[in-house]
C-alpha cells in the first residue's frame, strides 16, 4: 500500500515537474513564485522576518497555490487526458490512488514553501550583514513546518473533493481558488465591514490570547479537518462510480 | 484453474432505459484469441468494463480468471492487462517513464522492469525512441507502447478495446502483426473488441458477434463467414429489373431481393431450395451469367450477421 501510494506521487511530480513540453513555461512558473516567495518578500520585510513569527505568514501562501494546482492536474488532469480508466484498470487499490495523488500535492506545496522559507533567510542574510547571522525562531520553525504540512494538507484533501466533481483542470483550478480566496477573504471583508469599536475588540481579544494555546487548539483543528477532508474524498474515490462521470 | 479465462452468465448492464449489455452468456477459453465482434454503439468497451470489474452489472454474473467481477475484482486487475478505448499514456512523460511507471505499478523488480522494457521497446521497433516525449508520437507508435504497457507484467489475460481504431491501414496492419506474434510468443490469452470483421479474422481463434448489447453468434472467423455467406445469393446477367426482383421476392426461400447495376443481390431464409429461383429466372427470359451464393465480401458477410435480428 504505501509502495503503491509513492509510485502514483512519483509519477504526478515526475509528471508536473518534468513535463518536457512545457518545461519552459512550468520552470518560469515556479521561478516567478520563488522570486516572489523567495528573494522579494524577505528583501521587503528584512530583518523582522526572523523576528516576528507573523512575518512569515506570506509563506503560507504557496503550498495553498501549489498544492491546489498539483491536486486539480492528479485528478481532473488525469481524467480530462483519459488516463484515469487505464490506471482504474490496473491493480492499485482507490485508496492507494486517490493518497498518493494528495501525498504528491502536499509534497510539491509543501516541499516548495521550505524551499522558498530556506531562500529567504540566505537572502535576508546577505542582504542585511550588519545583523549577524539571522535564524527563524523555533517557533517560526514549527509554525512554518507543521501548519504549513497541515495547511498544505487541507488544500490537497479539500482540492481533490473539488477535483473530482471538475471535468476539467481549468474548471478545477478555478473552483479552487475561488474556494480558497472565500476562505481568506471573506473573514478580512467581514472584519473591514464591523463598526471600529468592534474591530478595536477584536483586535485586543486576540492580542491577548493565549498564543500556544491557541495554536495547538488550532493544529487539532487542523488535523481533524484534513482527516475529515481526507475520509470524505476516499468515499468519493470509487472505480466503479468514477467509470461513470 | 478452469479452462475458461472468462465465463459470463445472463450478464446484463443498463444504463437508466438503454440495455448496453444484455443477458450475455459467453465463454472464452484459456490462451485463445477471442474476438469480440460489433459495430459502434453495440456493448463491446461495456463488457470489457463489467469483465474488469470498472463497472457493475444490473443483473447476472461473470467471472474471469477463477474470480468473481463483483467480490473480487482486485484478483482480476492483479493478473490483467489492459488498453482501453484511449491508450491511457501519459503525453507529458517519456515512452520509458510511462513504462518505468506502469511498471513500479505492477511491483516488477527493477532489473527485472529494465530487462523487460528493453525486450519489449526493442520488439515493437521504439527502444530508440524511449527517451520521446509520447505525445509528440504518431497514433500508431502510441498505441505500440500501450500494448507495451499492457503486456509489461505479463498479465494471464489481456482485454484491447479497439486497438487499432484511428490507425491508417499500414499502421494498424503492423500493429496487427505484432499483436499476434506477442499473443502467441507470451502465451496470453487475449480478449479483443473490433468493428473491423477481417480484423477479427486475421487475428483471432473465435469470434463473438455482438450486436445491440446481445450475442449474435459465437464460432471460429471461417464458420461465421460461411454462416453468413450461406444466406446470400448474387446473380449477374442480362434482363434483371425491378419487376424481375418482385417475381423473386415471392420464393419462399428468399428474404429480401434488390436489383442494381444489372446484378440481382438476394437475401436467402435458411433451409430453403434455391433452384426454383434459377429456373423461375431463366423462365422469364434472364439471361443468366454467373450465379454465385455467397459472394459478399467480408464486410457485407459482418453486416448481414449483424442485421439478423433488425
Ligand atoms: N456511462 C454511460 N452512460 C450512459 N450510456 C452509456 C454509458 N456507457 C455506454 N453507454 C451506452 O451504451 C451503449 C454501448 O456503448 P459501448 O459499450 O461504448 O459500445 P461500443 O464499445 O461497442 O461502441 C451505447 O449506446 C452507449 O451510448
Ligand atoms: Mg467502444
Amino acid at each position: 500500500m504505501i509502495a503503491d501510494v509513492l509510485t502514483i506521487a512519483w509519477k504526478d511530480l515526475r509528471e508536473v515537474l518534468l513535463q518536457s513540453g512545457t518545461l519552459r513555461r512550468s520552470l518560469r512558473g515556479l521561478l516567478f513564485s520563488f522570486l516572489v516567495f523567495g528573494v522579494f518578500l524577505p528583501l521587503q520585510i528584512g530583518p523582522d522576518l526572523v523576528r516576528q513569527p507573523v512575518a512569515i505568514l506570506p509563506f503560507a501562501w504557496v503550498p495553498l497555490l501549489l498544492a491546489s494546482g498539483m491536486v486539480a492536474d492528479g485528478i481532473a488532469g488525469e481524467r480530462e487526458r483519459h488516463t484515469l480508466e487505464t490506471l482504474l484498470a490496473s491493480r492499485l487499490s482507490d485508496r492507494a490512488i486517490l493518497i498518493g495523488k494528495v501525498v504528491a500535492a502536499i509534497t510539491y506545496g509543501w516541499g516548495f514553501m521550505v524551499i522558498s522559507a530556506i531562500l529567504g533567510l540566505i537572502v535576508v542574510n546577505v542582504a542585511n550583514p550588519g545583523h549577524g547571522l539571522l535564524l527563524y525562531t523555533p517557533t517560526a520553525v514549527v509554525l512554518l513546518g507543521l501548519f504549513g504540512l497541515l495547511g498544505a494538507g487541507l488544500v490537497a484533501t479539500g482540492g481533490s473533493l473539488v477535483a473530482l466533481r471538475s471535468p476539467t483542470v481549468r474548471q478545477a483550478a478555478q473552483n479552487m481558488n475561488l474556494a480558497i480566496f472565500a476562505v481568506v477573504l471573506i473573514p478580512v471583508l467581514l472584519l473591514q465591514v464591523l463598526p471600529v469599536d468592534v474591530r478595536r475588540q477584536v483586535g485586543t481579544t486576540l492580542t491577548s490570547l493565549d498564543w500556544p494555546t491557541i495554536a495547538i487548539g488550532l493544529g487539532i483543528v487542523l488535523v481533524l479537518a484534513d482527516l475529515l477532508l481526507l475520509a470524505a474524498a476516499l468515499a468519493r474515490f470509487q472505480r466503479t462510480k468514477l467509470i461513470l462521470e | 484453474m478452469t479452462d475458461c479465462a472468462i465465463r459470463t452468465d445472463g450478464l446484463t448492464r443498463e444504463f437508466g432505459a438503454l440495455r448496453a449489455v444484455d443477458a450475455m452468456s459467453l465463454e472464452v477459453p484459456t490462451g485463445a484469441i477471442f474476438g469480440f465482434l460489433g459495430p459502434n454503439g453495440s456493448g463491446k468497451t461495456t463488457t470489457i468494463r463489467l469483465l474488469l470489474g470498472l463497472l457493475e452489472p444490473t443483473r447476472g454474473t461473470a467471472s474471469v480468471l477463477g474470480h468473481d467481477t463483483r467480490t473480487e475484482a482486485g484478483a482480476i486487475r492483479e493478473r490483467s492487462g489492459a488498453l482501453l478505448e484511449h491508450s491511457g499514456l501519459y503525453e507529458r512523460m517519456t515512452a520509458e517513464d510511462n513504462l518505468e511507471f506502469y511498471g513500479r505499478v505492477w511491483h516488477i523488480p527493477p532489473a527485472e522492469r529494465r530487462q523487460r522494457v528493453h525486450e519489449l521497446l526493442t520488439g515493437l521497433g521504439l527502444w530508440d525512441r524511449r527517451r520521446e516525449i509520447v505525445g509528440q508520437w504518431s497514433r500508431g507508435m502510441k498505441q505500440k507502447l500501450a500494448v507495451a504497457r499492457t503486456l509489461l507484467h505479463r498479465p494471464d489475460l489481456v482485454f484491447l478495446d479497439e486497438p487499432t481504431a484511428g490507425l491508417d491501414p499500414i499502421a494498424a496492419a503492423a500493429l496487427r502483426d505484432d499483436l499476434t506474434a506477442l499473443a502467441r510468443q507470451e502465451g496470453v490469452t487475449v480478449f479483443l473488441t473490433t468493428h473491423n470483421l477481417a480484423e477479427a479474422e486475421k487475428l483471432c481463434d473465435r469470434v463473438a458477434v455482438i450486436r445491440s448489447g446481445h450475442l449474435v453468434a459465437v464460432g471460429r472467423p471461417d464458420e461465421l463467414r460461411a454462416r453468413a455467406r450461406r444466406d446470400r445469393m448474387e446473380v449477374t446477367g442480362r434482363g434483371l429489373d425491378a419487376r424481375i426482383a418482385g417475381l423473386v421476392a415471392a420464393d419462399p426461400a428468399v428474404e429480401t431481393a434488390d436489383v442494381s447495376d444489372g446484378r440481382l443481390t438476394l437475401r436467402l431464409r435458411d433451409g430453403h431450395d434455391t433452384s426454383p429461383i434459377v429456373a423461375l429466372l431463366v423462365r422469364e427470359g434472364v439471361a443468366v451469367d454467373e450465379v454465385r451464393k455467397g459472394g459478399a465480401d467480408l464486410e457485407e458477410a459482418f453486416l448481414a450477421l449483424v442485421g439478423t435480428e433488425s
